[in-house]
């Protein structure tokens, strides 16, 4: 984009400053060409901010801006600065951010920067993770940490319940649940479930092989046999009393509970490998392990693809400088670096031979999940459609609602939230047909050039700037 | 010489009408404008995407049952917390007045104290109050043989807990009206009522409340229409759970706006919202005007109403 673009389209987004983004306004940034800005969010701002000082002694005269952003303000942040023409030239985004940004035109494609690339491989990369940044047949943004789920679980308990190895499917693992609930006595549980998260059901699901959403993402699918099998065991785990149905406010400090025998098994993410590490007793640092997901039918089932990307602003001028920072940190030694100091685990395979990650059994409980993970709807609308998830099994936890009716009332709701998607795919395809009807070799190469859509989408949003401004 | 007709009126209120126009009537009306739309995400991106569609927000909103719940919760807050409030916030300022209370200056300071403590720091310490397990406040409970309740997790108990938070916040405000109210009452209606025998309560009764009227019904609106905006105690507190018990309107409506960006819908609920409070404030006023106009605190009621 030209300064000149960028301010037809400031002037365009100032009109419709009337409806958002009139307290914003429009501030023209400082025209240094050789400082890239660069927004990452709590522990990887401050980590990353002291990475970049080598970075900038080995590409002299490009400079580096670190900014670092609370992750709770993040992503109201980006859309704020979007809305208002102040987007850094890079930035971290969390994985289900991209397709709304997409839909933004705010992201920069890297495909081609990718094939030309000499240090980034492709094939390198959690493939699962990978794809949670194709939306559309393009790469829009770069994996830099990854994110997913798994069992956390105290081998000592589960041992004085009659098993040795972690459960490999959903049979023995309910059945090792069942068992522990017997060890540990009616005042204590299983299995922690917080209520307010939507991924341990969304999980179970895709284990099943269910699609979440149907007919190219423009309708619900839950109440599709796969969901509603997977909801039922997840909802089996709180009726058989495994799992406290209560929300957080219950559990206070999961530390503190897991320590202390409340639960035993506990699914969540890699950034409690550290803060387990750092805040159960040392006396029982040998008493607590990690597992792949258990499947339906054997381990590791599949888990949801999450963690944060790097991105680049279309619209920012100094694109190459910030493509060669991407690089940088892409790197697989910087990546064990960026391990060492935030514990966050690297999405490039060849990052885990080292060392640090592989003499390391709990992390390597992640290197085996991560070959089996799965992105979740890639639509601006599904962080909506996950609060809705978590809203519904909530009623049904409780048992105020059947699982027909949250099932029904949850399909309901997300066919109402994807009602504008609906009509924008159809205003789509009636442009084409409208287009073919008048030259249908012209739709042939169009077909071939997903690219040309983005272009006439761009042109159609500056058309509606001109006439805004006049 | 063309400005010289002009009034000089005209450019003493001139400023002000136009930081009113630009800051209030601008946005008021814009945001009535978004609410005939479909604004969200995809508008923002681009214009040609927003589509014009009347009342159709307004008609989803009914039809929401997440808005149902929003409303239910928010009168729940309004009818249970403003009275209890008031009333709390009346006997703490008779008490401070009362000649029988020592350390007055201090008591007031104290009682004042949660007004202008910040929320989130407050909520902190609240969390750690309504912990079930671990809590001081099931403890206390528990001597006195009441078993552990949830508060904040158990979708009975969640509004009440919340309610006695606001309480306990918000108390302080009302009281200090209320103590000038009470001194300003003059000391020779106390003693015309002693020489005529009066008991303390007839005193109360006969005095002490006809004279607050007018400090009633300013505390009343006020308090009314800051309790229909509860926001920042569920958000800071449970984010509107356990199963949306604690979502108020305005919650609603800021999830709706900042976190999912569906604008249109977000200022639907806003003007709902608006004219929800617009009538239970006029039809108070109403009433309390027609009650001054027979009894005694006819002056001062009408004066509170202007």
């Amino acid at each position: 984009m030209t300064d000149a673009d960028r301010r037809a389209a400031c002037g365009g987004r100032a009109a419709l400053g009337l409806l958002v983004a009139v307290a914003l306004g429009c501030g023209s940034r400082a025209a240094d060409d050789r400082t890239v800005e660069l927004w990452a969010m709590g522990r990887e701002g401050e980590v990353v901010g002291r990475m970049v000082g080598e970075f900038e002694r080995s590409h002299p005269g490009v400079h580096v801006r670190v900014q670092q952003i609370p992750w709770s303000a993040a992503h109201e942040k980006l859309l704020t600065a979007y809305v208002g023409g102040a987007m850094p030239d890079l930035f971290q985004a969390g994985n289900t951010w991209l397709a709304e940004l997409v839909a933004l035109d705010a992201l920069e494609p890297l495909d081609d920067r990718l094939a030309r690339s000499s240090g980034i491989r492709r094939d390198d990369y959690f493939p699962g993770i990978l794809d949670t940044n194709v939306i559309a047949d393009h790469t829009y943004g770069l994996p830099w940490y990854v994110d997913t789920r798994l069992l956390f679980y105290r081998s000592d308990i589960l041992a004085r319940a009659g098993r040795r190895a972690a459960p490999q499917s959903w049979a023995e693992w309910s059945d090792a649940l069942q068992r522990v609930k017997q060890a540990v006595g009616a005042d204590r549980f299983a299995i922690l479930l917080p209520i307010q998260e939507w991924q341990t059901p969304v999980i179970l699901a895709m284990q099943l092989g269910a699609g979440l959403l149907r007919d190219r993402d423009r309708y619900g699918d839950f109440e599709s046999p796969a969901f509603r099998k997977a909801f039922e065991f997840y909802l089996d785990m709180f009726r058989r009393g495994l799992a406290p149905s209560a929300g957080a406010a219950t559990v206070a400090n999961v530390y503190q509970d897991f320590a202390g025998g409340y639960f035993s098994f506990y699914v969540t993410g890699p950034w409690n490998l550290g803060e387990f590490a750092q805040r159960l007793p040392p006396d029982l640092q040998p008493d607590w392990t990690t597992a792949p997901m258990p499947g339906p039918e054997r381990a590791p089932g599949t888990s949801v693809a999450g963690g944060a990307s790097l991105a680049i602003f279309r619209g920012s001028p100094r694109k190459e400088a910030a493509w060669q920072l991407v690089e940088y940190l892409a790197d697989p030694e910087r990546q064990v670096e960026f391990y060492r100091a935030t514990g966050d685990l690297p999405p490039r395979r060849s990052a885990w031979s080292a060392p640090a990650l592989s003499r390391d059994a709990r992390v390597q409980a992640f290197r085996v999940q991560l070959e089996a993970v799965r992105a979740t709807p890639k639509i601006p609308e599904w962080e909506q459609i996950a609060s809705r998830i978590v809203e519904h099994a909530e009623s049904a936890i409780r048992g105020s609602v059947t699982v027909d009716q949250a099932l029904a009332a949850l399909d309901r709701d997300v066919d109402l939230l994807l009602e504008k998607r609906r009509w924008m795919m159809q205003r789509r395809e009636q442009r084409r047909d409208a287009m073919e009807r008048r030259d249908p070799r012209r739709e042939t190469m169009e077909r071939r050039d997903p690219r040309r859509e983005t272009m006439e989408r761009r042109e159609r949003a500056h058309g509606a700037a001109a006439q805004g401004q006049g | 010489m063309e400005l010289r007709r002009v009034p000089a009126g005209i450019w003493f209120v001139l400023p002000a009408v136009v930081l009113i126009g630009l800051f209030f009537v601008v946005p008021v009306a814009a945001s009535l404008l978004l609410s005939l739309t479909d604004f969200d995400i995809y508008s923002i991106a681009s214009l040609a995407n927003l589509r014009l569609v009347g009342l159709m927000n307004y008609r989803r909103l009914l039809q929401d049952p997440r808005f149902a719940t929003a409303l239910w919760n928010t009168f729940y807050f309004v009818v249970v917390g403003g009275p209890l409030s008031i009333a709390v916030s009346l006997g703490a300022a008779l008490l401070l007045s009362s000649r029988l209370v020592r350390w007055r200056g201090l008591l007031r300071t104290v009682l004042f104290l949660p007004v202008v403590t910040t929320l989130v720091a407050v909520a902190v310490v609240w969390r750690a109050l309504y912990q079930p397990r671990y809590g001081m406040l099931n403890r206390l409970l528990a001597v006195i043989g009441v078993s552990p309740i949830d508060w904040l997790g158990d979708p009975r108990w969640a509004m009440p807990a919340i309610i006695l938070l606001a309480l306990w916040k918000n108390f302080g405000f009302n009281m200090i009206i209320f103590v000038a109210g009470l001194q300003s009452i003059p000391e020779r209606l106390y003693e015309a009522a002693r020489l005529d025998g009066a008991s303390r309560w007839a005193e109360l009764r006969f005095v002490t409340l006809p004279m607050l009227a007018p400090t009633f019904v300013f505390v009343t609106i006020i308090t009314l229409i800051g309790y229909f905006q509860l926001f920042a105690e569920p958000y800071v507190m449970t984010q509107g759970g356990p199963a949306d018990r604690t979502l108020s309107v305005v919650l609603l409506m800021y999830e709706e706006g900042f976190r999912w960006w569906n604008m249109g819908y977000a200022a639907a609920v806003a003007f709902v919202l608006f004219g929800i409070i617009l009538t239970v404030t006029s039809v108070q006023l109403l009433v309390r005007r027609a009650e001054g106009l027979g009894g005694t605190s006819a002056g001062a009621g009408r004066s509170a109403a202007r």
